[in-house]
């Protein structure tokens, strides 16, 4: 089979280097000989069919389009019911929710994938270094070392119905809904406020969205050096910051 | 003069010359800070019975700025200018305080310090090059920056000399009283890729054309272009002899260029003034050592990355690239992901600065080989011993300023 990625509007969603993401992904299927494809499909031309859809972060007037346009295109909703995984960061882990709200506070429709909404926080913009602890896979946790990564954003994400948090958010805001979380994810879909982007620190991420999308267990390892050396320098750093 | 005024002014001068014999670097800010706290509406007063111009945008702001004051010091003119890129009011209130009797000031401002600046120093004429994503853990995002940019300048009397070329400066400029279109470039297109009025898709032709699919958005005609090295002006054409190199800053000579007619100077004498200039701070600063010449560049984001990567990609000269990611550059280097470093595959390359980690994690995914060496100093002497004539440097803010320190 061909691994079919998709990186969705990267024309609207790509603010914070997100389109990285799936940069990420294509070359770690590659590098294991995995027949594998990117396919970057900006917002004027509908969504093609994948395997594998990559959302980023934007600003408010763009966000607001994306979730419009992914409506009334359709195919984001059928491909996850027919199986497709969704990564999606930001505005778009936003957008693939219930709804969020635009910069003057008014509430969007989301695409309705994952069951999370944002309003819009009352206190600063969450802006800096994210550590979480990711839940464990006896609680129905992804099981992953912990998460670095970046956060900039002014909405505050409740989650409800079948959603669940990635982890526990040890330095940073993340979720900003009181407790103390971050991200969300549930049955094909995967949320976070990460960018940095989030797949490049965590290449354990990585590998766990391949294996779904891919429909298997394990992946062959890769020379992940400079992965490691990077995680475990923000590891050390951010893990010393006082916030 | 007032006195409050003279007291401000004389306190930045004595606090940055103490700072400049503490050898703590040239000390603008520090005495800017002072001069401030003593009268914060210091800018105004020094920029009083002044012609002022602004220079604002995202990239190209201290070059530009650099060329402008050229173009306006011909025939011996004193201008008052920020010339190290502190480029907020401390740094307005230093450069002003240093040249009190200047009659023209000529100041580099700040994306979100525009606003606050015009209404301060009341310029005569505004040039805006460009808004493109950078530093977004200080910065807002660039829509925000356009809205605000242009409720400023709805309320100021300048001339605007604006780049035609940027959907968001059109968005920003386009109610002001009195504007002058140039043709200034864009080469980084990412920012544009939406109509900040409707949303809908901004579609980019041939000859830098664009308009908005959905709406009557669309790029006005400039003024003035560039023909290869020749100025067009409404004027007549003038040929650039620049010694600056790369598009972008035959792009910055053209809005210095607009910049300097609207305040009075001659066509000729501008164009010659600014082949005067070879390095701005440092940037495309050339140093040899044991017959290796390094070549300094700073990249500071994406846009900028694109810029240059034009200049450098088929330069067979080993790269030194430094990334930090301090408070001045922005401390998230998500955007190191929206460089195409990919271009630079098959250089000799060399990561360095303090997070030549992520650096180099990015450069794996484009799939360039590099070396690596947290030591900006050894990283520059390695590839100066790799090289056969040529060193190419290039760093964001800190890493340069650090890099051109370690090569004399």
């Amino acid at each position: 089979m061909t691994l079919r990625i998709v990186c969705v509007y990267p024309d609207l969603l790509g603010t914070y280097g997100d389109s990285g993401n799936a940069e990420v992904l294509l070359r770690r299927a590659a590098w294991r000989g995995i027949d594998a494809t990117l396919t970057m499909s900006r917002s004027e031309s509908p969504l093609p069919e994948g395997d594998l859809y990559c959302l980023g972060g934007g600003e408010d007037g763009p966000q607001v389009l994306a979730a419009q346009r992914l409506l009334d295109d359709g195919m984001l909703a059928t491909a996850v019911h027919q199986g497709a995984q969704v990564f999606a960061v930001c505005a778009g882990f936003q957008i693939v929710g219930e709804s969020f709200p635009d910069a003057s506070g008014t509430i969007h429709p989301g695409v309705g994938l994952l069951d999370v909404r944002t309003t819009k926080g009352s206190g600063r913009r969450a802006v800096g270094e994210v550590l979480v602890d990711v839940a464990p896979k006896e609680s129905g946790g992804l099981g992953l070392p912990t998460l670095t990564g970046f956060e900039n954003h002014a909405g505050v994400t409740e989650l409800f119905g079948q959603a669940q948090a990635l982890g526990k958010v040890s330095k940073g805001i993340g979720n900003g809904a009181g407790e103390r979380i971050e991200g969300a994810h549930a049955g094909n879909v995967i949320g976070t406020y990460l960018h940095g982007p989030v797949l490049a620190r965590n290449p354990s991420l990585a590998d766990e969205l391949l294996c779904r999308a891919l429909k298997v267990d394990v992946l062959s390892d890769l020379d992940d050096e400079r992965e490691m050396l990077l995680r475990d320098e923000r590891l050390q750093q951010v893990s010393a910051l006082t916030k | 003069m007032d006195l409050r005024t003279l007291c401000a002014t004389f306190s930045v001068g004595l606090v940055n010359g103490v700072s400049r014999r503490l050898g703590r670097g040239s000390g603008t800010v520090a005495g800017g800070r002072v001069g401030l706290k003593i009268h914060a509406g210091l800018v105004g007063q020094l920029c009083e019975g002044k012609s002022v111009a602004l220079v604002s945008g995202t990239n190209g702001k201290t070059t530009t700025t650099a060329l402008l004051t050229a173009a306006m010091s011909t025939g011996g003119k004193v201008v008052a200018s920020n010339v190290t890129g502190s480029n907020m009011p401390a740094g307005h209130a230093a450069a002003l305080a240093a040249r009190r009797r200047a009659p023209i000031a000529v100041l580099e401002t700040d994306e979100g310090y525009l606003g606050r600046t015009i209404e301060e120093a009341k310029p005569d004429v505004i040039l805006l090059l460009n808004l493109s994503r950078d530093q977004l853990d200080r910065m807002s995002e660039v829509r925000m920056l356009a809205q605000r940019w242009s409720e400023a300048l709805s309320r100021s009397s300048a001339t605007v000399v604006a780049n035609a070329d940027d959907p968001l400066v059109v968005m920003a400029a386009r109610d002001a009283g009195k504007i002058v279109w140039v043709a200034g470039g864009l080469v980084w297109k990412d920012d544009a890729t939406g109509c900040p009025l409707c949303q809908g898709p901004i579609v980019f032709g041939e000859n830098n054309s664009w308009r908005c699919a959905e709406c009557s958005f669309a790029r006005p005609t400039p003024s003035w272009s560039l023909n290869e090295d020749m100025v067009v002006s409404p004027d007549g054409t003038v040929g650039l002899m620049l010694r600056l190199p790369g598009a972008f800053n035959r792009s910055n000579a053209l809005m210095a260029m607009a910049g300097a007619h609207v305040l009075g100077v001659d066509l000729q004498e501008a164009a010659g003034a600014l082949a005067s200039v070879s390095d701005v701070a440092g940037r495309f600063h050339q140093s040899e050592k044991d017959g290796i010449v390094t070549r300094m560049m700073l990249a500071k984001n994406p846009a900028g990355w694109v810029a240059l990567l034009d200049l450098v990609a088929t330069n067979p000269a080993p790269l030194v690239i430094g990334i930090n990611a301090r408070t001045a550059d922005g401390t998230d280097p998500s955007w190191l992901f929206d460089v195409p470093f990919s271009l630079l595959s098959g250089r000799t390359v060399i990561a360095t600065g303090d997070r030549w980690r992520d650096l180099s994690v990015r450069l794996r995914y484009a799939e360039v080989p590099h070396l690596v060496d947290g030591d900006l100093g050894h990283a520059l002497v390695r590839a100066q011993q790799e090289a056969h004539g040529s060193v190419d440097f290039i760093g964001n803010y800190t890493c340069f300023q650090d890099a051109l320190k370690a090569t004399p």
